[in-house]
């Protein structure tokens, strides 16, 4: 038995970010605690390396490598672009977020780097088993970064609930996982898509293994009822957690979901995609009439995820490229707006966090710049046009009424309006209220200040041109 | 060397850029942003004229068209054009804008550019609204005008601002997004989003209903009709002079527009077969508001309910047609009804716009819009007094004015259709003169009761030259519309022919 050396080439990214992340590990013990924003810088640069050798070694059609278990294609690119921005937009608030607060510690930012190469893993994963290892390696980052902060008791519980409800959702994942290896012999997803596409629709075993994996994906994207850990964890993490965990990891779940679902189940779409409806329903209407009844905003943006991601299931539900791209779109534009607005949140907040909406009281006053960004932001969401967020819903509704979903795109229009309130309600305590004068003050000279002026804007420019992003996502899903 | 000029593109970007160059200049420096703002007012007036001037009236196709590729992955094109239809509606927003921001003038303080700003940007996107030829992008026109206004009367609104204006913008977002559905669906029919196409698409008698259904309900509620206008008195009552100007002068034509450039033509059974509903919620506006209006006693909410009485006549007219042909077949009675309803918005425009910039003045002076906080102001601003008697007049639409013109050809063309249609809209003309006329006594006239009403002081120059253009515009539109009658007449009649023939 003679050992081939796998093809490295596809995955030098990935080869890359780990050493990166492994030497920065080193390089950070030497560090003074004064100079800790070096191992943030080198955490750019890892990403950025990463970023720069995704675009070199890219775009030659589909290559698989490690025995299957490592697909690198357009879809993947994109969205590892996708996770690489966002990761960086996440180090770069988190830098000033644990400056103000006197928590700067390398960690930090290596945990955020792993966090990104565990996402990055998952998105490119052929097979159950890379898909397993990508998810834990995001998921225990995450868990560490949630409960960061230490003497807080909310972030420790917080970071409990998460870590509870998380290993929940792996072991369904898990479950479903073994039912389907138990049904096909195989946990390559190519395979197990084969075998399914052959006899799924007879085989109960394989109908209950997706039941387990929708549940798991569920868990994962936060979707309803799946989806209790979402506000107490938005809340209770330090806010530039709450930025990393509300963005790049949406986009390593919908990689999950096309290629668990998509590629690895299509022959059972017909039973997954009344799941995925399920889901998707409940999660828009249990996300935009509960964000209504809150006062945090943290808490609120939680459910607001919790309905976008039921607009990401429902581009998914309608089976179609068309919706899959349509899901695609949405989800990174989503993050864009939430790498965004949490950006905002933490620069309006200074020495102490903006917790309540009220908290933002005469935004105008103080920051008419900030609250110019922040209104684009949740007019965005609100799917208000000339803006990128009324695109995202308007190409997940077009695929829905091509499949002849018409009533469902009806009902999630209608919770979309009920949705507008809460964010009407963000504009109205920025421009409308006048401020009791004990707000913070707020003076913009750093570099996170481009940051999010350039990520808002963003928003605008890609509501006026969506169409090269909408392009690539219909190009890249076929 | 004008037509080569993207016109259309000219007059919704230049007032948009305008704007985010005004929100630049800061509020810092109120006088300068003035300036700006006035200036890229008048030049967006200056440019929409050409519109006017070029207009080919012998034809009903679409003029100063522009065709770009915007969204290729759902065909979604940047395409405008205007018609008869559409024209005098861009024509009206560019004049009545310049109004807008010349009245803002001195009585705006508090942060003075974002205030021009957002009247600017919002006129680029009702332009926009006007001119889109691609279903697409007249919704997001339509949707994003949403912005400014929810701002405008957030911002610089009265006491109840933020309930009125989050009323306002659930209410219309509300209808419009049902709008979005049938949008998509005909897209999924036609595989073409050009609303042009949508006029040809062949539907059937249940789609045709429904989709008619969705766009009647997007339009009633901005028109506003009957028993979806309730967001307009808040609205009105509580937005600043300018936003309910605009209010009244513009968006409200939105929904008429809505009317003949989609309702009918792409639906045309639908409409025909509910077209009862239709001039029912009409006849209801026109005469129960009417009654509604008799009792206020807030000047802004007197006048925001014979807004929507004025506009039943608007959709009347539109809706009378198949009543008309049931029972005549006579195509130019039909063409009849709907030149009225389109008469009658531009008139409206002028004639609410100016009744509005009259009550911001007496706002302005004495800081309550309730009648019986007035009296014998005639005593005191004389100027202001005849100015106000005269735009009561047009509101009451007396022959000779603006208002005049529309509501005859309105009643005209009812009685074309039945007897009994024409009998409650001719209501109208006791129930409007009666609750404008007792506003007018009320206000103007009697005896001075209140100090502050005898220390009053009569308007400057500025509101002078608003109100004199305003009178000038009702006056001739009265004595002579057929400058404007003329720009209709094509489009007119191709509707008409387009909607008499059944699509089924």
């Amino acid at each position: 038995m003679t050992f081939i050396p796998p093809e490295l080439l596809p995955a030098a990214p990935e080869i890359f970010v780990l050493t990166m992340a492994c030497v920065i590990l080193v390089i950070d013990v030497c560090l003074n605690d004064e100079d800790k924003t070096t191992t943030h810088w080198l955490c750019q640069g890892a990403l950025l390396g990463g970023l720069i050798l995704t675009w070199m070694t890219g775009g030659s059609g589909e290559r698989i490598t490690f025995n299957g278990h490592f697909v690198r294609d357009a879809m993947a690119d994109v969205l590892k672009v996708g996770i690489f921005l966002a990761g960086s937009g996440a180090l770069i608030f988190a830098r000033d977020y644990l400056r103000m607060r006197k928590l700067v510690r390398g960690e930090y930012f290596v945990l955020t780097v792993f966090a990104v190469l565990g996402m990055m893993v998952m998105v490119s994963a052929g097979s159950f088993l890379s898909v397993y290892l990508g998810l834990e390696l995001l998921s225990l980052s995450l868990y560490a970064l949630v409960a960061f902060n230490r003497d807080s008791a909310v972030s420790t519980e917080a970071a409990m609930k998460y870590f509870v409800l998380g290993a929940l959702a792996s072991g369904m994942l898990l479950y479903g996982i073994s039912m389907m290896y138990g049904a096909t012999g195989s946990i390559d997803l190519r395979t197990v898509g084969n075998a399914v596409l052959a006899e799924g629709n007879k085989s109960l075993i394989m109908v209950f293994g997706i039941a387990f994996l929708v549940v798991g994906l569920g868990f994962k994207f936060g979707a309803v009822p799946f989806h209790m850990w979402v506000p107490d964890v938005y809340q209770g993490a330090p806010t530039s957690v709450t930025l990393l965990i509300g963005s790049a990891p949406k986009i390593a779940a919908f990689a999950l979901v096309m290629r668990v679902l998509v590629e690895g189940a299509s022959g059972l779409q017909a039973d997954w995609q009344q799941m995925l409806l399920v889901l998707a329903v409940l999660s828009i209407a249990l996300g935009n009439v509960v964000a209504i009844a809150q006062t945090n905003i943290k808490r609120m943006l939680a459910y607001s995820t919790i309905s976008h991601v039921g607009f990401v299931f429902l581009g998914i539900a309608s089976g179609s490229p068309d919706g899959y791209a349509s899901s695609m779109f949405y989800v990174l534009t989503y993050v864009l707006s939430t790498v965004a607005v949490f950006g905002v949140i933490i620069l309006c907040g200074k020495e102490r966090d903006v917790e309540n909406i009220s908290d933002l009281k005469g935004l105008n006053d103080r920051s008419p710049w900030m609250a110019f960004l922040m209104l684009i932001l949740m007019m965005s969401m609100a799917g208000i046009p000339f803006l990128v967020g009324f695109y995202a819903k308007f190409a997940v509704l077009q695929s829905l009424v091509n499949e002849g979903f018409v009533g469902v795109a009806l009902f999630a229009v209608l919770l979309s309006v009920i949705g507008a309130f809460y964010y009407l309600r963000v504009v109205k305590v920025m421009y409308f209220d006048k401020g009791d004068g004990d707000e913070v003050h707020i003076e913009l000279a750093s570099d996170t200040k481009v940051v999010a002026s350039v990520t808002a804007l963003a928003v605008l420019f890609l509501g006026v041109y969506p169409s090269a992003l909408m392009a690539l996502c219909v190009a890249t899903v076929r | 060397m004008l037509s080569e000029l993207p016109l259309l593109s000219l007059t919704i970007w230049t007032p948009i850029l305008g704007g985010i160059a005004v929100l630049f200049v800061g509020d810092d420096s109120p006088a300068k942003a003035r300036r700006l703002a006035l200036v890229v007012a008048v030049a967006t007036f200056v440019l929409s004229l050409p519109l006017w001037t070029g207009f080919d009236v012998t034809t009903a196709a679409m003029q100063f068209g522009e065709f770009w590729p915007w969204i290729s992955a759902f065909k979604i094109n940047y395409h405008l054009g205007v018609d008869g239809f559409s024209m005098p509606l861009v024509l009206l927003t560019t004049f009545i804008t310049v109004l807008v921001v010349i009245a803002g003038w001195e009585v705006v303080q508090y942060r003075v550019a974002q205030y021009m700003a957002a009247f600017l940007i919002m006129e680029g996107l009702m332009i926009g609204v006007f001119a889109a030829l691609d279903a697409i992008l007249f919704y997001v026109f339509f949707e994003a005008m949403l912005i400014p206004m929810f701002l405008v009367i957030g911002i610089w609104g009265g006491p109840r601002r933020v309930y009125a204006t989050i009323k306002f913008f659930l209410y219309t977002f509300f209808g419009s997004v049902f709008m979005l559905i049938a949008l998509l669906y005909m897209y999924f029919k036609s595989g073409s989003f050009e609303i042009l196409e949508f006029h040809q698409l062949k539907l059937g008698m249940t789609e045709q209903i429904l989709i008619f259904l969705s766009f009647m309900l997007a339009f009633a509620v901005k028109v506003p009709m009957f028993p979806v206008h309730t967001w307009l008195p808040d609205a009105h009552v509580e937005a600043p002079t300018g936003g309910s100007v605009v209010l009244a002068a513009i968006t409200l034509k939105i929904g008429g527009y809505g009317f003949v450039r989609f309702a009918l033509p792409i639906t045309p059974d639908a409409s025909a077969s509910l077209d009862w509903l239709i001039i029912g919620m009409s006849l209801i506006a026109v005469v129960y508001i009417g009654l509604v209006a008799l009792i206020q006693q807030d000047m802004k909410k007197l006048i925001a309910y014979s807004s929507i009485a004025h506009m039943g006549f608007v959709t009347l007219g539109f809706f009378v047609m198949f009543a008309i042909l049931r029972s005549t077949n006579s195509l130019s009675g039909a063409a009849l009804g709907i030149q009225g309803g389109m008469v009658q918005m531009v008139s409206h425009g002028f004639i609410s716009g100016a009744m509005f910039l009259c009550v911001g003045v007496l706002y302005d002076r004495v800081h309550s819009r309730q009648i019986q906080d007035y009296g014998g102001v005639a005593n005191t601003m004389p100027v202001f007094a005849s100015f106000m008697v005269l735009f009561g007049f047009a509101n009451a639409g007396l022959p000779g004015t603006s208002g005049f013109i529309g509501e005859f050809m309105v009643v005209l063309a009812s009685f074309k259709g039945s007897f009994w249609i024409a009998f409650l809209a001719a209501l109208t003309l006791i129930l409007g003169a009666a609750y404008t006329l007792w506003l007018i006594k009320r206000v103007v006239f009697g005896e001075v009761v209140h100090k502050h009403v005898a220390e009053l002081q009569d308007i400057n120059t500025r509101e002078f030259t608003i109100l004199l253009v305003l009178a000038v515009a009702v006056l001739g539109l009265g004595l002579w519309p057929q400058p404007l009658t003329d720009v209709l007449q094509a489009s007119v009649n191709n509707l008409v022919q387009h909607v008499a023939v059944s699509k089924l």
